[in-house]
């Protein structure tokens, strides 16, 4: 293979990565079934976890952490930079109803 | 000149064209294509994932219908698609050695967790429409319309997604010899599957993936290599992360407790 991707090949790592993730989906389903956070709260922890854990699949299982530095900006910024587009479009809205309510 | 063109040509004639041009970004051209495919599509996710949030979050009276058993059964889905990025990731490694063996049986263990997850998410379905649900209302907030619309379109989409990659390592591990497989399946799922469930229509999808991958072997047959099995692992576990995020933003966001 000629790619940057080709030279790891340790097993032990994607068990371990494997594990992480178990362990970290068993401490969302705590936190829903425990429900110590408001909804807004209760997302925003959620999804820092989902983010951790969507962080370990792509740099481990998808190997990005093992491309080169261009790949690997090229991919975190175009797919980073289209959600905060995405985001400043849907702002307004959606901070109008979490700050003014359901009119 | 001359001999760049010969090198060239002979490179090509080899089938080694990609050994002569600079790689882009590092990696093969194929490589590149699917995470730019899966960068795109993560904005489809997005889109529906951001919306739901949405709803969810300025919806006071959002229902919460999912009971333990719910929940128990979205967890075990959660590590069957887990698991089968493990599976999906030692089969690529095996893929890399030069291991055809090995690299058909990580292959046919990970379709057989996604098979897994696409029947409970089947069974989880099923039971919230026998209650009722359905993309334009729900029995237990009927306030909130839009929770059955955005709950069918996004858990739909994802398992839409999970189905295209069964069919994908299918044909990536058994190429024309899972077409026959898989019209079997399909054939058995529409005659055993009762008329009043929607999967006896939604089974349908294997059929035109069974067209899709026909036309595709048929047209192109090869032995998929190393870097075919590496792509569609990347497609893999992009649907496993898109779940990472549906999981605990769909269920655990709405538990009964």
């Amino acid at each position: 293979m000629h790619d940057a991707a080709a030279h790891d090949d340790s097993k032990g790592q994607y068990f371990w990565v494997w594990g992480a993730l178990l362990v970290l989906t068993a401490v969302e389903v705590w936190l829903g079934y425990r429900q110590i956070f408001a909804p807004v709260r209760m997302l925003e922890a959620l999804m820092i976890l989902s983010v951790i854990k969507s962080a370990l699949i792509v740099g481990y299982f998808m190997h990005l952490k093992f491309e080169i530095a261009l790949m690997r900006w090229m991919i975190v910024i175009s797919v980073v930079g289209c959600f905060i587009i995405m985001y400043f479009f849907f702002f307004p809205d959606a901070d109008r109803i979490l700050h003014l309510g359901v009119k | 000149m001359a001999d760049a063109t010969l090198q060239h040509d002979a490179a090509v004639g080899h089938g080694l064209a990609g050994a002569y041009e600079a790689p882009l970004f590092g990696a093969y051209s194929k490589k590149v294509g699917m995470w730019l495919f899966l960068a795109s599509d993560s904005l489809t996710f997005g889109a529906l994932l951001f919306a739901f949030s949405y709803n969810r979050i300025s919806n006071p009276a959002w229902p919460t219908p999912f009971a333990v058993e719910s929940i128990t059964n979205a967890t075990i889905m959660t590590a069957c698609l887990l698991s089968s990025s493990l599976t999906m990731v030692l089969g690529v490694l095996a893929a890399r050695r030069g291991d055809r063996a090995w690299t058909r049986n990580w292959l046919l263990g990970t379709m057989a967790f996604g098979t897994a997850f696409i029947v409970l998410h089947g069974l989880e379905w099923t039971h919230l429409i026998d209650k009722g649900m359905t993309p334009f209302a729900n029995p237990w907030a009927p306030s909130v319309p839009q929770f059955g619309g955005t709950f069918f379109t996004l858990t739909g989409m994802h398992m839409l997604h999970v189905t295209i990659g069964v069919i994908y390592l299918g044909v990536i591990a058994f190429r024309k010899w899972f077409l026959p497989v898989l019209a079997a399946i399909w054939i058995a799922g529409y005659f055993l599957i009762p008329a009043d469930n929607v999967f006896h229509y939604g089974i349908h999808a294997l059929g035109i993936g069974l067209i899709v991958s026909a036309i595709i072997l048929f047209l192109k047959p090869k032995v998929y290599d190393a870097h075919d099995v590496e792509v569609s692992g990347l497609y893999w576990h992009f649907v496993d992360l898109v779940w990472m995020f549906i999981f605990p933003l769909v269920y655990l966001m709405s538990t009964k407790i």
